[in-house]
């Protein structure tokens, strides 16, 4: 463990000098979380390119060629495990969590800046990894990002043999990385916050994100633990998870495992992972709201509650990913009411934030607009939740297009939308610059809108009962043929959405040079990284002196005061004379 | 620190109130000890899954444990408990080295280090001697669950332990180079802990594979397996 006191030591003692020690082997949180943000960007872009493939075999069958029915399982495969995990949970807990944490709490760094130095290069190399699955023998593994045995390492499924191999280790690097970037993060947030920044002082980012470590610290190693057992049955050939079975006419060396056994330990890991990238996205969006609403935060301390309850029930819910898998009637019950309860934080949670808008000032900026996509696609996302949580409902819904809609909605685009308002947000802070308006605008509309124009016919898709995970319909004589048409428009929208984001790339690298300067906290924000001495912050965040801290980081619009925000620094009492 | 409290204030009545746990300046060897603790956590939450696993797995019928029968592997567990020995000798090493430590008595500190390090790397060799006796007498990886779980729970736990060593050799060059010997015992109660913490899980994995059959199919069926 490395033991680097970072707290009341002069900045420039340990600046470092060469372009090397400052950006390459940078052991500063904020290089680190634009190294994590910019690796996590590019895999997403990936992602996206494999989305736009499927879609194009989806809406025009027939017409690609270099589409086969293994490559569309591949690209499923690749753009569902990038997405979730080496994209949302990267970018939100090593891009966000990395910048922000130090300089909301008001500290110079991470506790353990060398550790997470190692943790970006670690998941560095798990991307390596996974992307050097494009060019085994036989491509990257197409079991679906669930992985599911025995079919993920029998022949018949592409990239059974080195895909689901580097698939399977590069997981594992990645929950190595996470794990020592995780450790930081919870540490850092209870051993380093500066004078007067107590746990109820903290801006619900931060709640956010710590929860959602704490959370993937606990849930990871479930991951963990079944891709070791299923790397042994792949590799040596042990049966943790194999049954006895017959491949190809072939009695195969598997005695008698168990694949029910991997489905409970990889939805224990992945039901959590649904809110590990959803807490640290509800922790910025309510930090976006009350910014750009002028308003403090409705009910502060229900807003945490419910997002360490919501962390607590996450791990009690799991199984409501496999009632197709049959189970104990009993147990049905107990995870569709579990899941059921995990609906009532959720929903104070959409409720404060609407009622943080009402008779707010709000401000139509781009941050605030994807703000408010958001609570429009996790309101939707949330409420097919409810019905897929229960049992009966589930069971004819499953594995169609339904849920391909519901979790786009839900786990896809919201935190998307979150990760916009977040970037736009904390542009200015990061860059020292104004990123361009209208860009930034059209960048929304297209974005918001394509997303319905996706989704919302996804849904219907799902009630005439196509199925997801199939690379053409064939024999599906109760799908009427109109579903077709209904598939290419929304390739079509897909294609749109896709370019648009084109759009964002420009913005923000055209606005590094040429975006207004931004000055000090443009957006008039009382919590404290917009208070760092410089903008963008140097190493080390704050001269000298380590801020102090007066106030919660709410105070907007505060009778009697004369600016309509109180920066959690300023000492004067709030609203001493009115 | 009590959570339900700290959950309970409402920071945004008094701008003077709640700083009870502010901090003022960070102390690297808290850091480190709240960061020990979730790993040490983290690490309880890997061994449960694996052993839930083991559990569950136990009762499918391929399923033959390694004790309980005269021709199987610990029915005699003569050389689990050298081994086990070896390992309690390190934590004992370790303690000793902390208490010295803090009694500022550095030759015993560096001695009891080292006779640590010395038994755990014993260990661990002592550990691979038992795979191939295990292999030895046809016991490999594949030919049966209770022997992947052996292999695989002993590799995983041993990993643990080279980690720990990695660690505390980081402390112990850090701690000279500084030339601040006396400044050892701090971080040097922090490996210790994880020592014993690892030796209780040893011991665990020890009993439960060395476990008869009734044995776990009671544990089994106590978790509803
Ligand atoms: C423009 C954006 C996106 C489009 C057009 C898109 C499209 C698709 C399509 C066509 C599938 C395959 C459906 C099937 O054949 O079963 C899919 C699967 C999936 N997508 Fe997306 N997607 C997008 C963004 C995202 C995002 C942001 C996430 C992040 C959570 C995500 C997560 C997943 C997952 C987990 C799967 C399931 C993979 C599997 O079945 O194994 N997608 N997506
Ligand atoms: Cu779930």
């Amino acid at each position: 463990m490395q033991h680097a006191a970072i707290a009341d030591q002069t900045p420039e003692l340990h600046d470092p000098h060469s372009f090397i020690t400052r950006y390459i082997w940078s052991q500063d949180h904020k290089v680190i979380a634009i190294q994590y943000s910019l690796t996590a960007v590019f895999v997403g872009l990936v992602a996206l390119v494999l989305s736009g493939l499927m879609r194009l075999q989806l809406g025009f069958p027939d017409t690609f060629d270099f589409i086969d029915p293994s490559s569309y399982l591949q690209f499923v495969t690749m753009h569902g495990m990038i997405m979730v995990i080496y994209l949302l949970t990267a970018l939100l807990l090593g891009g966000f969590g990395n910048y922000l944490i130090p300089l909301m709490i008001g500290a110079r760094d991470m506790v353990f800046p060398y550790l997470n130095m190692l943790s970006y290069w670690t998941y560095l190399l798990s991307v390596i990894v996974l992307l050097a699955s494009f060019f085994v023998p036989g491509g990257p593994t197409g079991a679906g990002w669930t992985l599911y045995p025995p079919q993920a390492i029998l022949q018949g499924t592409p990239g059974y043999d080195w895909g689901i191999i580097l698939m399977l280790a590069s997981l594992a690097i990645f929950i190595i990385a996470f794990t020592m970037g995780g450790l930081n993060y919870v540490t850092t947030v209870l051993q380093a916050r500066t004078h007067g920044m107590t746990l109820m002082r903290m801006p619900l980012t931060i709640w956010g994100i710590f929860t959602a470590t704490v959370l993937g610290l606990l849930a990871f190693p479930a991951l963990l633990v079944s891709a070791i057992m299923m790397m042994l049955d792949k590799v040596i050939g042990t049966s943790f998870f194999m049954p006895a079975l017959l491949s190809l006419g072939e009695t195969l060396d598997y005695t008698g495992g168990s694949p029910i056994l991997f489905q409970h330990l990889f939805w224990f890991f992945g039901h959590p992972e649904v809110y590990i990238v959803a807490l640290p996205a509800f922790g910025m969006v309510s930090d976006v709201i009350a910014t750009h609403a002028r308003k403090n935060i409705f009910g502060y301390r229900m807003m945490v509650w419910a997002i360490v309850a919501i962390g607590g029930l996450s791990f009690v819910v799991w199984a409501h990913h496999m009632y197709v898998s049959g189970m104990h009637p009993a147990f049905g019950f107990f995870f569709a009411t579990t899941t059921l309860i995990i609906a009532v934080p959720t929903a104070i949670k959409v409720y404060n934030w609407v009622l943080t808008l009402w008779r707010g000032n709000i401000h139509l900026t781009v941050p605030m607009l994807f703000a408010i996509g958001f609570i429009f696609t996790f309101t939707h996302g949330g409420l097919t939740g409810l019905f897929l949580g229960n049992v009966t409902i589930d069971l004819p819904l499953s594995d169609t297009y339904f849920v391909v809609a519901h979790f786009h909605m839900v786990m896809g685009v919201s935190p998307i939308m979150v990760l916009f308002a977040a970037i736009y947000h904390w542009y200015p802070l990061i860059t020292g610059r104004m990123f361009h308006v209208g860009l930034g605008k059209a960048h929304f509309w297209f974005t918001f809108l394509g997303t319905y124009a996706i989704y919302l016919p996804m849904h219907y898709l799902g009630f005439l009962g196509v199925p997801r995970r199939y690379f053409a319909m064939d024999g599906t004589d109760f799908i009427p043929a109109s579903a077709q048409s209904l598939n290419a428009s929304i390739t079509i929208s897909a294609l749109i959405v896709g370019l648009s984001q084109l759009l964002f790339l420009y913005n923000v690298f055209w606005s590094l040079r040429n975006g207004k300067p931004a000055g000090h906290n443009p957006w008039g924000a009382t919590s404290l990284e917009w208070q760092t001495p410089e903008v963008p912050p140097r190493h080390g965040n704050w001269g000298p002196e380590l801020p102090r801290v007066y106030r919660w980081a709410y105070d907007y619009s505060v009778p009697g005061t004369e600016a309509d925000f109180i920066p959690q620094n300023h000492p004067e009492q709030k609203g001493a004379e009115g | 620190m009590n959570f339900f409290k700290t959950l309970g204030e409402k920071p945004w009545l008094d701008p003077t109130m709640a700083n009870s746990d502010a901090l003022v300046a960070v102390d690297p060897l808290l850091a480190s000890r709240t960061a020990l603790r979730f790993i040490m956590g983290i690490v309880s939450v890997l061994f449960f899954l694996f052993i839930i696993t083991y559990l569950s797995r136990s009762q499918y019928p391929d399923f033959q444990a390694l004790a309980g029968q005269p021709w199987q592997p610990f029915t005699d567990p003569g050389r689990l408990w050298l081994n086990t020995g070896i390992l309690a000798a390190s934590s004992v090493a370790m303690q000793w080295g902390l208490w010295s430590a803090r009694r500022e008595q550095i030759n015993r500190a560096v001695a009891g280090v080292s006779m640590a390090v010395f038994f755990a790397v014993l260990f661990l060799v002592a550990q691979l001697e038992l795979w191939r006796h295990l292999q030895g007498m046809g016991y490999y990886v594949n030919t049966n669950p209770a022997n992947s779980y052996f292999y695989l729970l002993t590799a995983v736990h041993g990993l643990h332990l080279l980690g720990g060593l990695l660690v505390l050799a980081n402390v112990v060059f850090r701690v000279w180079y500084d030339g601040a010997l006396t400044r050892l015992s701090g971080p040097l109660a922090l490996c210790t802990h994880y020592w014993h913490f690892l030796l209780v899980v040893w011991l665990l994995l020890f009993a439960l594979l060395t476990s008869r059959v009734e044995t776990i199919n009671m544990l089994a069926a106590l978790c509803g397996f």
